[in-house]
């Protein structure tokens, strides 16, 4: 059991500091939270400046040691995250490098890198969320084109991307998991609508695609025909193994602030309020730990990440909300004002324990393919 | 940064989870709990000549010095078996107390308000004028209540942490075996997500808490020992009563394990100094 880095890691990041140090003071202001055409332009003018540095491919190309460096110390530094890079980055990207081919790597993967292009994620649908192979929405071959309809939704970043990582049935016959196909979809084709939805913290991050015989050749096809459940496994192992890693450190930050805010305010003299601040801080303490632990075994074993990404994720979304829960207590009546940093966090934390798997389906993951328990008998 | 097991630790935890497996297997286990407060000295010497008590010994002391991210190794297993005796104290004694290293001398003192084992031990160290006598829940665990606060050092802690993660583990192993092999509605109980969902919680909470209670080991960092203990008694104590629960009617007999562990957790707990103070400790490092 080892904690220390080795010297070739420390000098990552004793550069990446340095950078870090000159390159963001001279960003642009940050965009309001829920101005996703602003966010866009500032998040993909973030990504290419780590591109121009040589920081671009961290996410997928680096170790994951070198990628929890970059990690641990943009978030401390206070850089921006991946927002609406955030499909493309952290599980489309991923897919195409690990199943696409030479080509598809060549067209999708540098764009992404250079931050010229964003990607969204049409996996959910009305009628499939948990249940995500019990999707419809219908793909039949034309020539060297599929011809899609259907329609999709909780498609965060629609109004912003250009590309959508889309899943289609392409064999209604087959049983449901077998006539899956994953395509690249270009989200300026012809027959797209996209509806922004409104969530319950004013923003509209997600919306519904409505998709009317859309043409898409069929050479934007991501592994085999009707084998698109086995590259989605590939997808969501990227999302819940690693995609959260980040925003421990950003939490432990949180956290720091609202003891100096609770110092300042008197508050915290409340025995009751300094308790649930001392268990979040063990809490995001272990978390971190977890995370180093989880990341050493992905790097003696290379690849993947493994199911352990659904231990962390159903731990952490719920950790997630206790903290900004624990936010509004420390603010007391301030913590009503929706202008308020951290009733915004509040009230996105909501969505942790449903959105890529809600923690119900986590533990069934985590009982049926951890602990080996059976499956059926809802 | 390799934060896993290296070859030597995992052999490590092999050889002591085989010997107390041998040794101090089910039956062993429910006979200790039949001779209450009577200690196995056998069963002592064995664990002394395993190395244990000086692992942490330099080997001109006649240890095996090692450290203390190997200790807690080794404690998770004693925890996990539910070894009785006054293991902490004779081992952070180790050193000090002659004969405490090969066994020959059992030592206990009192940490916090409690005295483990005063009457079956050979050295009281320690303040315990006033000493007395208390029925322990745990039948494996004898107690006295001292009136002076005796302080408990950061390495009991976080043995006492160590012992609860490994209980933690074992309880979520009884939990989810038990759920695979009970039948009911025609199916294993395992297969019903209310059961499901606690065994995976069991999981999650053991998983969380092995790395706060490593990375302390490697660290000593009095703030992530706070952290640790909070989170293995949390998962020690939460394991056992989930566990209970999913054994139902079973789980509530004196026949089934899981009060042993459950009882031994409050204990540790007890032990393990005040939970209070881990969380000012939390706190003003915030
Ligand atoms: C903020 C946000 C962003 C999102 N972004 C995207 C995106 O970009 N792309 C995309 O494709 N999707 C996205 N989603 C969709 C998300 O993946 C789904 O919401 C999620 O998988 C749950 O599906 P559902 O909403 O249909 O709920 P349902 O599946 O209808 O679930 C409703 C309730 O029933 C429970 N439930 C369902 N099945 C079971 C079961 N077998 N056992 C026990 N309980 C069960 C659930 O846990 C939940 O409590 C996003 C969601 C949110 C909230």
């Amino acid at each position: 059991m080892d904690l220390t880095y080795t010297e070739e890691e420390e000098d990552f990041r004793a550069r990446l500091r340095e950078w870090l140090s000159g390159t963001l003071p001279a960003l642009p202001p940050k965009p309001a939270a829920t101005d996703w055409p602003g966010r866009r332009v500032y998040d993909t003018g973030w990504q290419r400046r780590l591109h121009d540095a040589g920081y671009g491919d961290v996410h997928w190309g680096a170790s994951p040691t070198t990628r929890l460096i970059f990690l641990e110390e943009t978030e401390k530094a206070g850089a921006p995250y991946v927002g609406a890079n955030f499909v493309g980055l952290l599980h489309a990207g991923p897919t195409i490098a690990a199943e696409g081919t030479d080509a598809q790597k060549e067209r999708w993967l540098q764009p992404v890198l250079r931050g010229d292009e964003v990607w969204c994620q049409g996996f959910s649908e009305p009628d499939a969320g948990s249940d995500l192979a019990a999707l419809r929405t219908r793909a039949r071959r034309e020539g060297d084109h599929y011809v899609v309809s259907g329609s999709k939704i909780w498609t965060s970043h629609a109004e912003v991307a250009d590309w959508c990582e889309l899943l289609v049935r392409t064999d209604p016959d087959a049983p449901k998991h077998r006539g899956i196909t994953w395509l690249a979809m270009p989200m300026d084709a012809p027959g797209i609508t996209v509806r922004p939805l409104r969530t319950l913290a004013g923003s509209t991050e997600f919306a519904e695609m409505f998709l009317d015989d859309v043409r898409i050749p069929v050479g934007n096809r991501v592994g085999e025909e009707n084998d698109g459940w086995r590259v989605t496994m590939v997808t969501l192992s990227f999302e819940r193994g690693t995609a959260f890693v980040g925003e421990v450190v950003a939490c432990r930050r949180v956290l720091g602030e609202l003891a100096a805010h609770a110092r300042k305010s008197g508050r915290w003299d409340d025995a009751v309020l300094r308790r649930e601040l001392a268990l979040l801080n063990a809490e995001f303490s272990a978390l971190w730990r977890l995370t180093q632990w989880n990341v050493s075994e992905a790097q003696a074993t290379g690849g993947v990440p493994g199911v352990g990404g659904s231990v962390f994720k159903l731990r952490y979304s719920h950790a997630r909300q206790k903290l900004f829960d624990t936010a509004a207590d420390v603010l007391g009546p301030a913590a009503l004002d929706a202008g308020q940093e951290w009733t915004f966090d509040r009230l996105s934390s909501l969505s942790y324990t449903i959105a890529a798997g809600t923690s119900q389906i986590q533990r069934n993951i985590v009982a049926e393919r951890i602990l080996g328990l059976p499956k059926g008998g809802r | 940064m390799h934060f896993q097991l290296t070859e030597e630790q995992r052999a490590l935890r092999t050889g002591i989870r085989e010997l107390l497996d041998g040794r101090f297997g089910r039956d062993a286990l429910r006979a200790a709990v039949d001779r209450p407060g009577e200690l196995d000295r056998d069963l002592w010497a064995e664990l002394a000549g395993a190395g244990l008590f000086g692992l942490c010994l330099p080997e001109d002391a006649g240890g095996v010095g090692l450290g203390l991210p190997e200790a807690v190794v080794v404690f998770e297993e004693l925890g996990r078996a539910l070894v009785p005796g006054p293991l902490v104290a004779t081992f952070l004694a180790a050193g000090e107390v002659p004969g405490a290293v090969t066994g020959e001398t059992v030592v206990t003192c009192p940490y916090g308000a409690l005295l483990p084992w005063a009457d079956a031990a050979d050295v009281v160290r320690g303040d315990v004028a006033g000493a007395l006598a208390t029925e322990s829940v745990d039948p494996l665990t004898p107690l006295h209540r001292v009136p002076a606060e005796a302080p408990v050092p950061q390495e009991a802690t976080l043995l006492y942490a160590a012992e609860q993660l490994g209980s933690a583990g074992r309880t979520l192993e009884m939990a989810v075996g038990h759920a695979r092999q009970r039948e009911q509605f025609g199916q294993p109980i395992g297969a019903f997500q209310a059961v499901k969902h606690l065994c995976a919680d069991l999981l999650v909470r053991v998983e969380v808490a092995r790395a706060a209670v490593y990375a302390a080991a490697v660290t000593r960092d009095p703030v992530e020992v706070a952290a640790a203990r909070l989170l293995a008694d949390e998962a020690a104590v939460r394991g056992a009563r989930d566990c209970l629960q999913v054994h139902g009617g079973m789980g509530f007999t004196w026949e089934a394990d899981v009060h042993l562990h459950l009882k031994r957790a409050w204990v540790r707990a007890g032990l393990a100094g005040s939970p209070r103070d881990a969380e000012e400790v939390l706190a003003a490092a915030l």
